[in-house]
């Protein structure tokens, strides 16, 4: 397997592949990252990311992350624009998990007043943040309420105790994307996921004890700002999404779209993962609307779980939520479509951006950020496999060059079932307390798919995507303690 | 169903869990789907009993679309009713379109017997085939996961 022909290298570390590349593009694929991480990628991103450059009203270039990999229809890690008025918009552009995405809290403890309490304090995350498959959530709604949820996102959450107004703040979209219909979703996804808010999932879902060490500090000013002010400070960080009900609002319009492409739209199927529909039809609308309520869910998830981090330290250590300094520094959504204004071409436009395994990294000044943020550039969160740590970055002004976009985690270079092969769970489980990071997972085979050995190095991707100017980073994050789904 | 399909994990995908799935009728080919579903699902499918009962009809274009809708059907329940399931009779008609009728049997997810493993998200349509081959039939899928 070698790079494909006529790949040129057209920045420090960004790669091109011309319109010529496969017939039916429209425009270029762009492709962000190091050499190393370049001839790691599997072949299927460039074919995929080709197939993306050929749908209707992309604007500029389909774009790749330095973590990208095969995924369905886009790669992951793939970030494609669309104009609104003529341009399509793709289940296969977000991923069946909605708005999977990223929060990171950091408390004032360090690590010395941690390490005494680790295995009380994993044990009882474990407990309390149900993970793994068939548990019900910690938050018990009616379907009816599930359309509040669906309505609101983390709103929802806050409006009914489960956190503070600083956390919506401290979300990307304050938690909630307004354009949510629950009348476009489908009763099997509402029966499917009302019962699911206030779980972690599976998969590469998971819970995170971390610690910022002085020598991980990338800019301290900036990571003052974010809230990382003291030497080995301690910090929670965890990746979950819209569980089930994201789940089935993408199987659903999948196969809605599927139908109606050649005979309504005219559209060709170059890929049954890459169904689409026009951006401005009916059921375009309506897969957004469906897609808004999934984002929403995920952010009321990932704002419960907040809530149930808070209890848990509040419990362990026996201080206040605000004693112990516990504050969300930021939550991000990886697979999401928005509409944004972004200029093309020195014109500005307004585009549906397809952010699928990749993160918003708004620079500083950008109206959408909080004040609180307004200055330093939207916090960026990349999480890495579960033995070698995640960062937190920041948005840059550069970052113009792919809306806005970067990496989002480590990105898989091995398939599970060869994961498998190569190490059991328990013996991975022994070798992770070997290296100081306590880990308790649902299941053991899961856990073996999850492996460091089975993802790209999160240190190059976070380099590469500051290389080329889509986001810097701030501070390196070390697992000491993992909640695997 | 006649006869006992067999199924196999591959090592096709970077991110997720494909299969294939092989038997010498479709009945047999979506039965033994089923089965790589539930050994995704959990460590010992073996372990399901049949406590529940659910009948099940479905209706698409072809074979593939067909079985990918069947398998969803079995993650869509295995989340909104909480239930392990697998065909016990299964009955697929090609006239035109792929009508599948079906007895699925199990029981609800009881983590203490049933040692869960993967929360698998959906079946997908890549690289998805259902075909006749010279030993049968033979279905490829993957899974999200």
């Amino acid at each position: 397997m070698g790079l494909p022909p006529g790949l040129k290298k057209i920045g420090p570390a960004l790669f091109e592949l011309g319109v010529e590349f496969r017939a039916g593009m429209r425009v270029p694929v762009r492709i962000v990252a190091s050499e190393k991480l370049l001839e790691e990628m599997d072949d299927q991103v460039f074919v995929q990311a080709a197939n993306v450059a050929m749908l209707p009203g992309i604007v500029d270039a389909s774009y790749c992350m330095p973590d990208a990999h095969w995924g369905y229809g886009f790669p992951i890690g793939g970030v494609a624009a669309m104009d609104v008025r003529s341009g399509v918009i793709s289940p296969g552009g977000i991923g069946f998990d909605i708005n999977c995405g990223m929060r990171l809290v950091r408390s004032d403890l360090t690590w010395s007043e941690v390490e005494p309490r680790l295995h009380e304090l994993v044990d009882a995350l474990a407990e309390r943040v149900p993970a793994g498959v068939g548990r019900p959530g910690f938050v018990s709604v009616s379907r009816d309420e599930f359309r509040d949820v669906l309505r609101e996102g983390a709103v929802w959450a806050v409006r009914h105790g489960y956190g503070i107004s600083d956390d919506l703040a401290r979300t990307e979209a304050r938690g909630c994307f307004a354009s949510a219909g629950p009348e476009c979703v489908s009763e099997c996804a509402i029966e499917r996921g009302f019962r699911q808010l206030g779980t972690l999932g599976s998969g590469n879902h998971y819970l995170e004890i971390q610690v910022a060490r002085s020598e991980g500090i990338y800019d301290a000013e900036l990571a003052k700002t974010f809230g990382f002010d003291r030497p080995e400070q301690v910090a929670v960080m965890f990746h979950c999404g819209s569980r089930g009900f994201g789940h089935q609002v993408a199987t659903d319009y999948l196969q809605t779209f599927l139908r109606a492409m050649p005979k309504k739209f005219g559209l060709p199927v170059i890929d049954r993962e890459l169904a689409c529909a026009p951006f401005s039809s009916q059921e375009g609308q309506n897969y957004f609307a469906a897609m808004c309520c999934a984002a929403n869910m995920s952010f009321a998830n990932r704002q419960v779980i907040l809530h149930r981090i808070r209890e848990v330290f509040c419990d362990v250590f026996g201080r206040t939520a605000e004693e112990l300094g516990i504050r969300n520094v930021y939550d991000v959504a990886h697979n999401t479509a928005k509409i944004e204004k972004h200029k093309v071409g020195g014109v500005e436009r307004t585009l549906l951006v397809h952010r699928k395994g990749a993160t918003r990294a708004f620079p500083p000044g950008h109206p959408e950020l909080p004040p609180e943020y307004r200055a330093t550039g939207q916090p960026v969160i990349i999480g890495g496999s579960m033995e070698t740590g995640s960062y937190l970055l920041a948005g840059v002004p550069s970052g113009a060059a792919t809306f806005f976009s970067t990496a989002h985690g480590s990105g898989r270079t091995m398939s599970r079932t060869r994961a498998r092969k190569l190490v059991r769970g328990e013996e991975l489980k022994a070798r992770m307390a070997a290296h100081g990071i306590l880990v308790r997972a649902a299941s053991l085979r899961g856990l073996a798919e999850e492996a460091g050995f089975a993802y790209k190095s999160v240190d190059e991707v976070a380099e590469a995507a500051e290389c080329a100017g889509i986001s810097r980073r701030v501070v390196h994050l070390l697992p000491v303690g993992n909640v695997k789904g | 169903m006649s006869g006992k399909g067999y199924y196999e994990f591959t090592d096709d995908v970077t991110s997720d869990l494909s299969f294939v799935a092989r038997g010498a009728t479709p009945e047999a080919v979506f039965a033994a789907a089923a089965e790589a579903l539930l050994t995704a699902t959990v460590e010992a499918p073996e372990a399901i009993a049949a406590r529940e009962r659910r009948s099940l009809a479905l209706e698409e274009p072809d074979l593939e679309l067909l079985l990918l809708r069947f398998l969803n059907e079995l993650i869509y329940r295995r989340d909104a009713e909480s239930l392990l399931l697998r065909p016990e009779q299964l009955e697929i008609m090609r006239d035109g379109s792929a009508r599948l009728t079906a007895e699925l049997v199990g029981e609800a997810v009881d983590a203490k017997r049933h040692a869960l493993s993967t929360d698998v998200k959906a079946a997908t349509a890549y690289a998805l085939r259902v075909r006749e081959t010279s030993n049968g039939w033979e279905a490829n899928v993957t899974l999200d996961v």
